[in-house]
């Protein structure tokens, strides 16, 4: 779907599902190389989305995600309906995790999730109500110049 | 180090990719834990991992990974051959375990990706 100001796509992701988890940042990183956008800018974008997604597949039921670009930036949100987060700050925390074995088996829950979306990140803002869901805003310039 | 080269250190499997052996690695990083590898892979790294899921392979292509070594004898699942076939990423398999088959190819001066933080 195309809009006058750029591209917009939704996705859908399902919590639980252990088995496409992951497809959708795998989909999303080929529309971003079939437009052409640089490697190290796409990298950044997957590696965010792709951690936001095992997120919403480990911790929460379902989830929204929008990809948005413009001539500017990209743009990932990803609003789930889940338990939410009580203490962000603490989850944002390198090490931090409540995963479970099964989640560790997987090859997930060292609690780096979050913590390399912002490094991935120009902007990022999370916000969650505890019993609803947690959002997440995530935004990469697609001009790097004088940034990071 | 050429995949080719790799490829004998590990007396390894082809799984998919033998028409790709002349390729050249520059470094490599061995972890069970995708959490690791997408917080520290490096693009162009050779994924040395014993974790056989779609998840494998899906993480390689996300971080730009050239290459995956599957230690201890394993293999990917079929959803996770499947996806590197079509993203294009060699895999192999050796006998050898994380430790030996990360070891034989440090000897042979393939590098690692770690930085060590000094706090000075
Ligand atoms: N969408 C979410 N809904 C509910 N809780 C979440 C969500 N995302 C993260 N969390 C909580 O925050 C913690 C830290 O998340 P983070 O992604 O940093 O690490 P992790 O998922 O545990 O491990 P890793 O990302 O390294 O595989 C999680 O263990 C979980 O408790
Ligand atoms: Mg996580």
């Amino acid at each position: 779907m195309s809009t006058e100001n750029g591209l917009s796509k939704r996705f859908e992701i399902t919590g639980g599902d252990f088995g496409k988890a992951g497809s959708i940042s795998t989909k999303i990183k080929e529309i971003l190389q079939e437009i052409g956008i640089n490697s190290t800018i796409i990298r950044r974008t997957a590696i965010a989305t792709y951690e936001a997604e095992m997120n919403v597949v480990m911790y929460a039921k379902k989830a929204d995600l929008t990809l948005h670009l413009t001539p500017a930036e990209i743009s990932i949100r990803v609003y789930d309906e889940g338990p939410g987060i009580e203490n962000i700050e603490m989850a944002m925390q390198e090490g931090f995790s409540t995963a479970t074995d099964e989640m560790r088996e997987m090859g997930f829950g060292a609690g780096l999730g979050l913590p390399n979306i912002k490094k991935n990140a120009d902007r990022f803002e999370i916000s969650s109500t505890p019993g609803k869901g947690t959002a997440l805003d995530i935004t990469i310039y697609l001009n790097q110049e004088g940034k990071k | 180090m050429t995949l080719k080269e790799i490829k004998k250190l590990l007396q390894a499997e082809v799984i998919y990719g033998i028409d790709r052996l002349e390729e050249e690695i520059q470094w490599a990083g061995g972890s069970d834990l995708m959490s690791d590898v997408l917080a520290f892979g490096k693009p162009g790294i050779l994924l040395l991992t014993g974790l056989t899921n779609a998840q494998s392979v899906r993480t390689a292509n996300i971080i730009d990974a050239k290459a995956i070594v599957y230690v201890r004898g394993k293999k990917p699942d079929k959803e996770g051959i499947k996806l590197a076939r079509e993203k294009e990423i060699p895999i192999f398999s050796t006998k050898y375990m994380m430790y030996t088959a990360c070891g034989l190819l440090f000897s042979h001066g393939l590098p690692g990706v770690s930085k060590i933080q000094n706090n000075k």
